[in-house]
């Protein structure tokens, strides 16, 4: 990896598809090396977000910068190596085996006429160990089960070798076996190769669970930001999502644990508002 | 994590010049088999017809010896005609194969969508009204389709285009030209209308060097064209977004296939006519033998180019006396090749 | 009826009163108009029985209203079963084509004079009929079989598959025979002319059967475009409504293309154009206004277009299906640029 600890921050960005902005006047400063979880209800514009922060979408107002770069400035094949976006729901077409999509990863790197290099050849290899698909490396990806196929397409994802990560909701979809291998496959490539990653994320205890940072927006903004035991508080919770909980902590994990509270089985003890 | 086999793909790497890549051992076996059927066609596409020429004979008149007879009709009627055959077969393919893998759907062929259709009404305008311009009726053809693409396109531009935008504006840009082109065959007279259906149907016949000749040079320049972006192309097959994030220029690619795909399907047209179905199905049947995901670029050219051929071989000696046009056998077998596709594919497949 | 209520009767009640009225006007235009302009007065009298002059009696009764008649039917038919088949197969580009009637139509057409040797001027309609019909049924045969029963995209693919076939085959007969050639050129540019009221009366059963066929669908067709798993716990049987629906196009498409030639970008667009309408009276896609919608927008659209072809070219015509495509295009394309369409 190029830079072990990348600065990767937004200034002022303003993203809209039409005419109605999504994201309006944010400022983000993505802390290096560690895992950064967004949340926020649906259509808050943390999806938008993200796919700013990999370029894919040109914001109306404000820029992104990486290390001090501007993003727009960055040649397409650079920002690929040192930054990676795995979408939401990718598909990949039929029949295409595992392998060959976790090699696709690494096409930043490669050229149309060194296409295996050793490189490439041992980033694919790592990529599949430390997912846990060495064995099915053979099989098209369409016919693996939803868990398998998330890793397979993490693996392509790790396989580009970035520093930084983007993932937009990588457990939608998954039972929570899965959700959990997922995520803590993340935090795998976080600790033990030192990855920038940012990830959105609808499960909010899982976000507190996983998350060194926590960012919360509503409406195209940041409504709050930092450590998630600071940031998951009982009023911040209602006025992101609208719901009301208690917020507790988790006796797994340590880390804030929201439990709503519904208009059934609530029990008598707990104060109604 | 314990130690576990490592998959071995096949692989080939140079040390010096830096040279590597993935071997695909069914792929190469699919394409040499069919490039020396398709060289074994070519073969008896020459000896046979109105004169069955011997094929040591044929050798030697291709070198201009023997028999001047053979030499004038292999080298002025039966070569140049073998050679567009050939050629036009390998432009259908590969921009059939370059419009499938881009818009992800089999059924997005180049003649479905518009682009031969131009080339059609200027064509038979130019047939049905007695008028060319002095152009000839390949150049008319090329101009015309070139010209319908370039509409195709601007209509679909919004800021950037998506495959399925470029789809649907096609089949309305394919349908007006259809229909004018169905006006014109009304209106006129019998001849002229007997003499447009044999070009719309697609035809070898007559076909001589001054139209190998340029289609050579075309594709001289599109085929590397379309193979070298043929790396790039496979990551768009996994999505806009991921192929964005993979670091390909996913609009000025996806442009460069367009201009690659309609560059060769205008020129193949303007020389042979809007040849029914190589472009829908020689990269469907190339996927197929070789085993891939995505159609094949080359190993497509080549099925593409033994297709015409072939159906050339049969349309000319099927019916004594009588040369059917290729579009014809080609429309004809075309069709139960893709039923078997659709009975035999397990998935529902990416197309609609 | 549903969410009418919102934009109260006053819209829907509008919108049927003024398309209804359209067509009133351009059936009176139809009958007036043409290489003998007619007043008014006198088609309104003609068409109460006063004698006029005999060749006033002639135009009018000879020619216009089997002609307009034709629009009428054809319309209906082609508009109808373009949005069944939109509908069926839950893609907005679908045309009655897609099922290969057309080909058969025109495959019919050709054996029947280049084959045959049928000589009358109304004898290959039956051909055409038939291969329109035998086409659709082998093409949904083809797009059923195998595991995945019926899916569009196969059913898309065997369309394209037969269609290819027995053009090509159409294509070999043509060139060969110039009787089939002279026929075939002028029934695919598609036209209203030249058909007499005993052949719109022959066609009239098939396509009046096949309305009712389609207008007995709607509800189930609401129920469909939710997807196939809501419509099956809604309690539709998917496979009768689909052996249903496809009937109907069949007999529809297959009676108008017959008898006016493959005009079927008509199907494509008048669907598209209703539920605009729909949307406007605050009707939404309810199945049971658009089908009927369809069945008024389609034959105002041809009637108009085959008007206007025959007043461009004087004496000779325009015929309506080359019209149709080129106006249509541009509002196809239109409609796709202003619209953000998903990917499919």
């Amino acid at each position: 990896m190029e830079n072990p600890a990348p600065d990767l921050r937004a200034s002022d960005l303003t993203l809209a598809y039409d005419d109605a902005p999504v994201v309006s006047e944010l400022d983000l400063v993505v802390p290096p090396g560690r895992i950064t979880a967004i949340v926020g209800a649906n259509a808050c514009g943390k999806s938008t977000l993200l796919r700013a922060l990999a370029r894919l979408l040109t914001p109306r107002h404000g820029a992104v910068h990486l290390d001090g770069r501007a993003l727009r400035s960055l040649p397409t094949r650079e920002l690929a190596q040192r930054l990676g976006i795995l979408p939401q729901g990718p598909v990949a077409p039929d029949g295409l085996t595992v392998l060959d999509l976790v090699n696709r990863g690494r096409s930043p790197h490669q050229t149309w006429w060194r296409q295996w290099s050793k490189a490439d050849q041992s980033a694919v290899y790592a990529a599949l160990a430390a997912t846990d698909i060495t064995d099915l490396a053979d099989r098209p990806v369409d016919e693996l089960s939803g868990g398998q196929r998330q890793r397979a397409w993490i693996a392509m994802a790790m396989a580009q070798g970035t520093e930084v990560l983007l993932l937009d909701e990588p457990t939608t979809y998954l039972d929570m076996a899965h959700q959990i291998d997922v995520l803590d496959l993340v935090t795998d490539l976080n600790r033990r190769e030192g990855r920038t990653i940012v990830m959105v994320l609808h499960d909010l205890n899982q976000a507190c669970r996983y998350a060194d940072h926590m960012v919360a927006m509503k409406s195209g903004r940041i409504v709050a930001e930092g450590d998630p035991a600071g940031v998951i508080t009982a009023a911040t919770v209602e006025d992101v999502f609208d719901l009301r909980c208690q917020v507790t902590t988790d006796p797994v994990s340590g880390t804030p644990l929201v439990i709503p509270i519904s208009r059934h089985h609530t029990a008598e003890t707990v104060p109604r508002d | 994590m314990t130690a576990r086999e490592v998959p071995v793909p096949r692989y080939f790497r140079l040390a010096l010049p830096p040279v590597s890549g993935l071997l695909r051992p069914r792929l190469i076996a699919v394409c040499l088999g069919l490039t020396v059927a398709t060289f074994l066609v070519v073969c008896v596409s020459l000896s046979v017809g109105d004169f069955s020429i011997g094929l040591l004979d044929v050798v030697k008149a291709v070198a201009g010896t023997g028999d001047p007879g053979n030499v004038l009709i292999i080298r002025e009627l039966r070569m140049p005609r073998v050679a567009t055959g050939l050629l036009v077969g390998v432009a259908f393919a590969l921009s059939g194969a370059l419009f499938q893998t881009m818009t992800r759907n089999p059924m997005a062929s180049p003649d479905v969508i518009g682009l031969t259709e131009g080339s059609g009404t200027a064509v038979v305008a130019a047939i049905m009204l007695g008028w060319d311009g002095g152009l000839g009726l390949q150049t008319l053809g090329l101009l015309g389709g070139l010209a319908s693409a370039l509409l195709v396109y601007a209509l679909a531009w919004r800021g950037g285009t998506t495959g399925y935008r470029i789809i649907l504006i096609g089949i309305g840009v394919s349908w007006m030209c259809t229909s004018a082109t169905d006006y014109l065959i009304a209106r006129g007279g019998e001849f002229q209308a007997q003499a447009a259906l044999g070009w719309l149907v697609g035809n070898l016949n007559g076909r001589g060097w001054d139209q190998t000749v340029p289609l050579a040079i075309a594709l001289a320049v599109l085929v590397p064209i379309a193979l070298g972006l043929g790396r790039l192309m496979r990551t768009l097959q996994l999505g806009d977004d991921v192929a964005g994030g993979l670091g390909t220029p996913v609009q000025w690619v996806r442009l460069g296939l367009m201009l690659a795909g309609v560059g060769l399907i205008a020129f193949g047209t303007a020389a042979a006519g809007p040849i029914a179905f190589v472009s829908l199905m020689a990269p469907q049947i190339a996927q197929r033998l070789a085993g891939t995901a995505w159609p094949p670029p080359v190993t497509s050219a080549v099925t593409g180019g033994l297709v015409v051929v072939g159906s050339d071989l049969v349309a000319r000696t099927l019916l004594p006396g009588t040369e059917l046009p290729v579009g014809i056998i080609t429309g004809v077998l075309g069709a139960p090749v893709l039923l078997w596709l659709l009975i035999r594919a397990n998935r529902a497949g990416s197309g609609g | 009826m549903g969410t009418s209520g919102r934009a109260g009767v006053r819209r829907p009640a509008l919108l049927l009163a003024g398309l209804t009225a359209g067509l009133a006007l351009l059936c009176l235009l139809s009958l007036a108009l043409g290489a003998l302009n007619v007043p008014f007065g006198q088609v309104v009298g003609a068409l109460a029985g006063r004698r006029e002059s005999s060749v006033v009696d002639n135009v009018i009764w000879s020619v216009r209203v089997p002609r307009t008649a034709l629009g009428l039917i054809a319309g209906v038919a082609l508009g109808l079963s373009g949005a069944l088949m939109q509908a069926l197969t839950r893609n907005p580009l679908a045309d009655p084509g897609l099922l290969g009637v057309t080909a058969g139509g025109g495959f019919g057409v050709v054996i029947a004079v280049g084959v045959l040797g049928l000589g009358t001027l109304y004898g290959y309609v039956w051909f055409a009929f038939a291969g329109a019909l035998a086409a659709s049924v082998v093409v949904y045969l083809l797009g059923r079989s195998g595991r995945s029963g019926l899916t569009p995209v196969k059913l898309a693919l065997a369309g394209v598959a037969v269609s290819a076939l027995l053009s090509s085959l159409t294509s070999a007969i043509v060139l060969t025979n110039t009787d089939a050639l002279n026929r075939y050129r002028f029934w695919s540019a598609g036209s209203l002319a030249d058909q007499n009221g005993a052949t719109v009366l022959a066609v009239l059963p098939f396509i009046a059967v096949g309305t009712v066929l389609a207008i007995a669908c709607a509800p189930a067709l609401n129920s469909l475009a939710l997807g196939e798993d809501v419509a099956a716990a809604l309690g539709r049987r998917l496979g009768l409504v689909r052996v249903q629906g496809v009937t109907a196009v069949t007999l529809l498409t297959g009676a108008a293309v017959a008898v006016i030639g493959p005009i079927v970008f008509l199907g494509l667009v008048v669907p598209h154009v209703a539920r605009a309408l729909a949307q406007w009276a605050g009707l939404g896609p309810d199945h049971r206004w658009l089908l009927p919608l369809s069945a008024l927008i389609a034959p105002g659209l041809l009637l108009a277009a085959d008007i206007l072809g025959r007043m461009l070219d004087r004496p000779i015509e325009i015929q309506a299906g080359v019209l149709i495509a080129f106006l249509g295009g541009p509002f196809f394309i239109a409609m796709v640029r202003r619209r953000r369409l998903a990917e499919v």
